[in-house]
């Protein structure tokens, strides 16, 4: 188990950095208005970099899943923008904001969010379908990411009808099909067993990682930093520390 | 994403008939009610709709309702032939006699005169023995409802003698008749025979039946007749109106039934409103989930609409089925309930309510979706 303070962790100053993916400037989000407004996140600045997986860690209500709301674009920050891959958010509005979302992000959650009555494939076949993808060219595609995340025989199967991991593997399957820019994933493990958990997360690190794609992870688990690149720790809205990790190049330690 | 909507329906099959079944279920409420009523009340004309139609009935102004009449004399009949436009202008008797059976047991019955010659206003629909009978001494035809009335479980046999007011009557042969408001047999005689069933008054002509040349508009001679005479006229279907709005007017059946009809139509309402709202709202966390992922709000306007055709249409199309369905069944094992049935104004109507209960209702749950901030789908 590696914790954001382990010495396995080198300092943000290491000289290996690939290219900035997503740039957060300034982000800050405040509920409610006048007197009763709260804010959740303090002027956070962060660089999640391209073509590696980021942890975003730290204790319940600290704004981690505030602050990838706002960097998937499913909320509007308050002040500040994110650059995500040369594009500013506060550039899109509306109608704009949810193709660019439905273009360039793929989301993973922590209940999985499967449409129960669709099958595997179907539920993977989603994003194509929003973008417009015939069905049979979007069902076929499908059928080939469930074959990269080694579900291939469950293809037809309904959600009902599959473990928890397998379940979460179909999730990443179908953030993955229409080959995002950003991967945000929503406490990946938190419904899972460690060895589903740790599967899931060894699945996300050979299919998800990719040259030019971002991958955010938001957990609590310890057992998963290993798996990051890069580990982003929060506390009450604020960015405390942003730390390399090496050691994900030997996971099993 | 239509196709999407489609399966999310239709996925998980007992939440979609549950679905359906609802919306079925009001539509069953709503449209069985409606029609009851209207069946109901359309029985208080009964008697007289069954009389041919394109004629025009004459009678004392100030009648009130088919039931009651202020008799005419005789001789108006001759009035209303000398009338312009008039073809043809025969009695006919409508009126209540006693009717006692060989048992002693005894019965109120609808005694309908008819003309003695022409036969005109005889029903149409003769089951056992002629109408050519009529025309024997003594002879009555009774309704097939009202001769299982007095001799239930018996087989039909013609020939059986009743005593009215003192008088023999032989059944020679059974019709069919629609269902009158009270369910007293309904016996049809020759008008000269009728008046002599019911206890005597100087003056017996309840109306004067009369029909109008081609040439002449039935509207026009009921005109002549009303200016002309002291008597009132009105066509067949005005007189069936005017029937059916006596009893709407001075009855409490329209409260009554009103008030059951309400609460159908509420019931119905609510079924049919909830039923779908519950289904877009338990869907809730599965459009967040599309809308994260980039579904615009107007493609899930698009999804929840579709689907609240589909359940409206197939809701609509079953519920239709049960309520012909049960007139289907109840006309032939109830004969109280025989001649109600689902009129086609009443399946139309219940369709434009169910549309309009099934757009609001998915308006209502489209408002929770499009609100929905798509963020809630990392709330867990």
């Amino acid at each position: 188990m590696v914790a954001a303070s382990d010495p396995a962790l080198l300092p943000e100053s290491q000289p290996v950095k690939p290219p900035v993916g997503v740039a957060c400037r300034q982000i800050v989000k405040e509920f409610g208005d006048g007197d009763a407004a709260i804010r959740v996140l303090h002027g956070i600045d962060v660089d999640v970099h391209s073509s590696e997986l980021t942890l975003l860690v730290g204790p319940s209500g600290c704004g981690k899943t505030t602050l990838i709301s706002i960097i998937a674009g499913l909320l509007y920050p308050t002040a500040g923008d994110v650059d995500l891959f040369g594009t500013s958010q506060a550039s899109l509005a509306g109608r704009r904001l949810v193709e660019f979302r439905a273009h360039n992000v793929g989301f993973v959650f922590q209940q999985y969010n499967l449409l129960p009555a669709l099958t595997a494939t179907e539920n993977v076949a989603i994003p194509l379908l929003i973008q417009n993808v015939p069905r049979a060219e979007a069902l076929e595609r499908a059928r080939a990411v469930l074959d990269l995340v080694d579900l291939g025989s469950r293809a037809q199967q309904l959600p009902s009808q599959l473990s928890g991991g397998q379940q979460q593997r179909v999730a990443i399957a179908r953030a993955l099909v229409h080959k995002p820019r950003l991967l945000v994933c929503d406490e990946p493990t938190a419904a899972l067993d460690a060895h589903s958990g740790q599967t899931v997360m060894e699945l996300v690190r050979k299919v998800a990682v990719q040259p030019g794609r971002s991958v955010i992870v938001v957990t609590h688990d310890h057992r998963v930093y290993r798996y990051g690149d890069r580990i982003i720790e929060m506390a009450d809205g604020r960015i405390t520390s942003v730390q390399a990790n090496t050691a994900h190049a030997n996971p099993t330690h | 994403m239509n196709w999407v909507a489609w399966k999310m329906l239709n996925g998980d099959p007992i939440k979609y008939l549950g679905t359906v079944f609802g919306v079925a279920f009001g539509v069953l409420l709503i449209a069985q009610q409606c029609s009851i009523f209207v069946g109901i009340i359309s029985r208080t004309a009964n008697p007289v709709a069954d009389v041919r139609e394109n004629i025009l009935w004459a009678m004392d102004p100030y009648s009130q309702n088919a039931d009651e009449i202020k008799p005419l004399s005789d001789s108006d009949v001759f009035r209303i032939r000398g009338i312009e436009g008039i073809d043809w202008a025969v009695k006919f008797f409508k009126g209540t006699a006693r009717a006692k059976i060989e048992s002693g047991m005894f019965k109120q019955v609808i005694m309908m005169g008819i003309d003695d010659h022409s036969l005109v206003g005889a029903p149409a629909k003769i089951i056992h023995g002629t109408l050519a009978d009529l025309r024997r001494p003594d002879a009555i035809i009774m309704d097939e409802a009202g001769y299982r009335l007095l001799w239930p479980g018996e087989p039909i046999k013609l020939n059986r003698v009743l005593e009215m007011n003192d008088h023999r009557a032989i059944i020679v042969a059974i019709c069919d008749a629609a269902a009158p408001f009270q369910t007293f047999p309904i016996v049809y005689t020759r008008y000269s025979q009728a008046v002599q069933f019911v206890a005597s008054e100087r003056q017996q002509l309840s109306f004067v039946v009369a029909g109008v040349k081609p040439d002449h508009a039935v509207a026009d001679v009921c005109r002549a007749i009303n200016t002309t005479t002291d008597m009132r006229a009105m066509g067949h279907a005005d007189f069936v109106w005017f029937i059916i709005q006596y009893y709407l007017k001075y009855t409490g059946i329209p409260v009554n039934f009103g008030i059951t009809i309400a609460l159908g139509f509420i019931v119905g309402t609510a079924i049919t409103g909830q039923t779908f709202y519950l289904f877009t709202v338990e869907n809730l966390k599965q459009f967040g989930a599309l809308k994260a992922m980039g579904v615009t709000n107007w493609r899930l306007v698009g999804m929840i609409l579709l689907q609240a055709a589909i359940v409206g249409v197939v809701g609509f199309g079953l519920g239709m089925g049960m309520t012909a369905a049960f007139f289907e069944v109840t006309n032939r094992a109830l004969p109280d309930l025989r001649g109600l049935h689902l009129p086609w104004q009443i399946a139309a109507g219940t369709g434009v309510a169910v549309t309009g209960i099934i757009t609001l209702t998915a308006i209502v749950s489209m408002r929770k979706v499009l609100l929905l901030e798509p963020a809630v789908v990392f709330r867990g």
